[in-house]
């Protein structure tokens, strides 16, 4: 197998177990480890088989066609740098799945987390692993949108759901701001190919809108990696489960923000810009984190805020924009990663033995969990910086930068003494995290009496605990190899000279160290009684909480300002807002005439028929009555539309669209049954009744009467005006000219629609099917109006006869008597009409028909059987299932298209023939006509369904709460 | 016969946006319903008016355009038409079910004030 094969592996493997993971039980807790883990490890040993291509500058590459035509391809890309990571995150993330199997309780859900936390890991190698930067901003929403499914696991935890919510506000804002940037980047560039844009930092610094991107991509760096003044969701995020916070915080989440000013280091480092902004951010979030870290009464809350201090300081680094602060900065995000997992990971110990997390109610646990204690004592070293371990070589580098730096300004002199205070608040914090958990007299009250944890649980800290010491001890020959690696990929060709030793001799950075750890033990004696008093939040700093600025900030804009705008342009009631839409499409469509006059040609006129004039007196006459009678007459109304539509319909005929005149006919029957059902529950108006328009309505009619005159005209005007000019060159040639050769049909109309452009007709007919079942959804909970609820006028009348006339006389038995005959007729006519359906639809590529015609037809035959027998008695004698046959019709349909690919043609693409079948003679076969079939029984089905459950209506019996009032005041009308 | 369809088309759509402007719900459905038959008669019109011409091909070849009616306005409206008898029964539903909740048939679920 190839590396790049490889690397494909390594980006799809986390997904598809995310996928299986999603889908196992519930209580299959170690099941649904042994798999995260196994993906977790396979994806380790992936990294280390490509180990080899990747050293001195090596590269592999995976290259698909994506979008060429606009230039985009997925690439996966695999330098030292992407490589350390992807070593960080799927070794890490395998020692947190182990970690979690004993810290999940059996309680929890865990199909969800462990499928969280892959398709998480899969994200980040994504981001990882791009290529391409378009493809990069798609992995760092899929990480924000994970990490906040993570941050929110305790779903039914408020504080979960806040933390989540900020977290993704926060990251996934910056997210947006990067994909702008990227774009600009791009822009500049001519290509998001990741090599193409390392390889152009000069055109790009050079570029007058170099700010602007590295500004929106900065937006993106900072707030992932909770940067000041980014930086407080951070600790909001620590309601996570413990594995979450350890895995995301430590070398995942917030890492792929200073993972990316790495990554771009080459194409946008360099400039006063950079160092100011990056530098900057980093060194107030340096110092400020440490501060707030040393406050802290919750373990996680001070590994969280150490955690933005660290961030800071690698951002620092970057920012300090010389090679040698740069591969200090790389060599510190390793580091970093494991002892800030491991803490994580004590904490979590801590947590889950003890039931507490408060350092106010802990003290004293080394006597129960002495290894766990000296674990989390050396990780905590290895965090403030103590000598023979890994924290102290990056911050030696970071010491030794400080000094060498001298631009001449003040902050460049100020550095070495910034850095060393806040380095003195890191051991303060570090020594308060050990001191304040496992130091003193021997904790009271604790919800759970501690032990030390089962032994794998312990295992994961154990692992990374002894990476820290090794590497801080041997560097050069543990991590030295992997950081060149890493650090060549960044920064080639011009590797700095760099030791990493242990020892240097006696040096200002030593000095530094010494100053720091001495300074940062005095201040915590000093600091102690304060930390007693068990105060919340840090001083100074108390009372600028950022959460609520935030909340504050957020309810502003999402909520205050966007009501008033709401208030301000946007209105509820329809007729305003169609009074809009309609003005402006009119001054839309008037717009081109501004300064011309539309030119009438009078060459290309056919000669006027006065029957076809005949018949549009009698249209327009239809559309006028059905105008003025629509409000107190809706019958006669429904009865004009149907005039209308029949003149449209016959209109359609005389100009050569047989097609669609059958179409338009059908369906204006269907739609004027459909309107019939539904008269029934609408409110009685009587125009006696209603008082006249007030003035105000009076001017309002006027304006919609100009309105509608202004639109009609228009349209008219619009219509005669294209009419008699030439026609131009349009694609309909190529359907005529192809439809038999091609699509085998002489019908071109019905070969367009179930052939050259089925995939429409496709979504067409799931339009239709969606329709239906929303209406059958919709009409399910239907509650008609009080006073709709009881029996039609019309219906008591006759009953009432019915009564009167005879005592053998049944109830109902006029509208039987009446329709005896039609519906004897109606009932034997049904299956030659469904014959006609068949007919049409199996006529249809070559003559007027089709599956459309068809399907309505079928639906008229059974509308009439409905009408003939009543819903009882139908559906007594036969299945009525329209829903399984909007399904049928789907997949036939959609099973016609997927056939293709059998035979290695796109979706869709159809076969046609002609059979001689006995009986009926030569007819057409495509496959076209197997994809028609399922147009026709999707809207048999659609139709029906929307159509019956109206009907259906009519036989339910209502109980609405007022029923009986309002059955009581009727009857009381009556009398 | 360019200027009675023309004034066909315009009659149709300017009853048609009346009712759509009115406050009753029942009037909008009839205008939507008005105002559709406009629209596809206007797609028809973009593809010129042809009387008489065959709208089949002549089996076994592939159609000149001179000789036929044009199949792509047609193949529109087709779809045109049985989105539009969608639509009608999707209003039709929504416009019973808030008249059951509202005890109103305006447009906006309550009568206006004035």
């Amino acid at each position: 197998m190839s590396n790049a094969t490889l690397l494909i592996g390594l980006t799809a493997l986390p997904f598809a177990g995310s996928l299986v993971a999603a889908f196992l039980p519930a209580n299959a807790r170690n099941i649904e480890a042994w798999l995260a883990g196994a993906v977790a490890l396979a994806g380790l040993i992936i990294t280390a088989t490509c180990y080899s291509s990747v050293t001195a500058g090596g590269i592999v590459r995976y290259e698909a066609q994506w979008l060429p035509t606009l230039g985009l391809n997925f690439i996966l890309r695999m330098d030292g740098f992407a490589w350390l990571f992807s070593v960080l995150v799927t070794g890490i993330g395998f020692l947190v799945v182990l970690y979690a199997r004993y810290y999940m309780s059996p309680e929890d859900p865990v199909p969800r987390f462990f499928s969280f936390l892959l398709a998480f890991m899969g994200a980040m190698l994504g981001i990882v692993l791009s290529g391409n930067l378009i493809q990069l901003v798609f992995f760092w929403e899929l990480t924000s949108l994970f990490s906040f499914l993570l941050i929110g696991y305790w779903h039914h935890n408020a504080a979960a759901r806040d933390g989540a919510r900020m977290a993704l506000t926060i990251t996934a804002a910056g997210g947006l701001c990067l994909f702008a940037g990227v774009l600009v980047l791009g822009y500049i560039v001519g290509s998001y190919d990741l090599d193409a844009v390392l390889a152009s930092g000069d055109l790009i610094r050079s570029h007058s809108l170099y700010l602007p991107a590295l500004i929106l991509i900065l937006l993106g760096a900072l707030t992932k990696s909770a940067q000041f003044p980014f930086h407080f969701w951070l600790p909001q995020a620590m309601v996570a489960p413990t594995p979450v916070s350890a895995y995301l915080h430590s070398a995942t989440l917030v890492k792929a923000g200073v993972f990316l000013l790495a990554r771009l280091w080459p194409a946008l480092a360099g400039t006063d810009a950079w160092l100011w902004i990056v530098g900057m951010s980093g060194l107030v979030t340096f110092v400020l984190g440490a501060y707030l870290a040393i406050f802290q009464q919750d373990l996680k809350g001070l590994l969280a805020y150490s955690t933005i201090s660290h961030l800071g300081l690698i951002t620092l680094l970057l920012g300090l924009d010389t090679p040698l602060a740069t591969l200090a900065g790389i060599f510190h995000i390793i580091n970093h990663a494991t002892f800030k997992a491991s803490l994580f990971m004590a904490a979590g110990i801590i947590d889950h033995e003890t039931g507490t997390r408060d350092i106010r109610r802990l003290s004293g646990l080394y006597r129960f969990m002495p290894i766990t204690a000296t674990l989390a004592m050396v990780a905590a070293a290895a965090m403030a910086g103590v000598p023979l371990l890994n924290g102290f070589l990056s911050k030696e580098m970071f010491f030794a930068e400080t000094i060498q730096i001298h631009g001449g300004s003040i902050m460049d002199d100020m550095l070495p003494y910034i850095a060393t205070l806040a380095t003195m608040f890191s051991v303060v914090y570090s020594l308060r995290f050990i001191h304040g958990a496992f130091f003193g007299p021997p904790a009271v009250d604790l919800p759970r009496v501690p032990h030390e944890p089962p032994h794998w649980m312990r295992f994961p800290v154990e692992f990374l605990v002894l990476a820290c010491l090794v590497v801080g001890i041997i560097p050069g020959l543990t991590v030295g190899p992997a950081l060149e690696t890493a650090a060549y990929a960044v920064l080639s060709p011009a590797l700095p000279q760099y030791n990493l030793a242990v020892w240097h001799g006696f040096t200002w950075p030593l000095l530094m160290s010494v100053i720091a750890l001495v300074g940062g033990a005095l201040l915590y004696r000093l600091l102690q009684r304060y930390l007693l008093s068990g105060v919340e939040g840090a001083p100074l700093l108390r009372h600028l909480k950022s959460q609520r600025i935030f909340d504050r900030v957020l309810v502003t804009i999402s909520w205050r300002w966007a009501g008033s705008l709401k208030n301000l342009l946007g209105t509820r009631r329809l007729q305003v807002q169609l009074r809009l839409l309609v003005g402006t499409t009119l001054i839309a469509a008037l717009w081109p005439l501004y300064g011309h006059w539309l030119a009438v040609d009078h060459a290309a006129s056919l000669a006027l028929d006065p029957a076809f004039a005949l018949l549009w007196t009698v249209g327009i006459t239809c559309a006028v009555g059905a105008a003025y009678l629509a409000k107190y007459h809706r019958l006669a109304a429904l009865i004009l539309v149907g005039g209308a539509g029949l003149v449209t319909s016959i209109t359609f005929v005389w100009l050569s669209a047989p097609d669609l005149a059958l179409t338009q006919l059908l369906v204006e029957i269907v739609t004027t049954m459909l309107i019939l059902l539904g008269l029934r529950w609408l409110p009685k108006r009587i125009e006696a009744i209603d008082s006249g328009p007030h003035a105000k309505a009076r001017t309002r009619r006027l304006g919609d009467l100009t309105l509608a005159l202004l639109a009609g005209s228009g349209l008219a005007v619009l219509a005669y005006a294209v009419m008699t000019r030439p026609a131009p060159q349009s694609i309909s040639r190529f359907f005529l000219e192809r439809a038999y050769t091609e699509g085998g049909g002489t019908n071109v109309v019905n070969v367009i629609l179930v052939d050259f452009r089925g995939f429409d007709t496709l979504g067409e007919i799931t339009v239709l099917g969606i329709v239906a079942l929303a209406v059958y959804a919709l009409l399910r909970r239907f509650r008609p109006a009080p006073d709709s609820i009881d029996i039609p006028e019309q219906q008591r009348l006759q009953n009432a006869r019915d009564a009167a006339a005879h005592p053998l006389r049944s109830t109902g038995a006029t509208v039987t008597d009446y329709l005896a005959i039609p519906a004897l007729i109606m009932q034997a006519i049904y299956p030659f009409i469904g014959l006609l359906a068949v007919f049409l639809l199996i006529r249809g590529h070559d003559l007027p028909g089709g599956g459309f015609v068809a399907g309505i037809t079928m639906t008229v035959a059974l509308l009439l059987l409905y009408m003939a027998g009543g819903i009882r008695w139908v559906e007594a004698r036969l299945r009525v299932r329209p829903v399984r046959w909007i399904a049928m019709g789907l997949l036939l349909a959609a099973g016609t298209g997927v056939g293709a690919w059998l035979f290695c043609y796109p979706f869709l693409t159809s076969y046609a023939a002609h059979a001689e079948l006995p009986v009926i003679g030569r007819a057409p076969l495509a496959s076209a006509l197997l994809f028609d079939l399922g147009v026709f029984v999707l809207v048999v089905g659609a139709m029906a369904l929307i159509l019956l459950a109206l009907a259906h209506q009519s036989i339910r019996s209502h109980r609405a709460p007022s029923t009986k009032a309002a059955l009581a005041s009727v009857t009381t009308e009556e009398k | 016969m360019e200027i009675i369809l023309a004034l066909g088309i315009g009659v149709l759509a300017g009853s048609g946006v009346w009712l759509l402007l009115r406050p009753r719900t029942f009037q909008v459905i009839i205008g939507l319903t008005l105002l559709s038959y406009a629209v596809n008669l206007f797609i028809l019109a973009m593809g010129r008016l042809r009387t008489g011409a065959p709208a089949i091909l002549a089996a076994g070849r592939s159609g000149e355009p001179a000789h036929y009616a044009d199949p792509l306005p047609q193949a529109l409206i087709l779809t045109a038409i049985v989105i539009s008898f969608a639509t009608t029964a999707l209003f039709l539903v929504v416009l019973l079910a808030a008249r059951g909740l509202t005890g109103t048939d305006h447009v906006d679920g309550a009568e206006r004030e004035s």
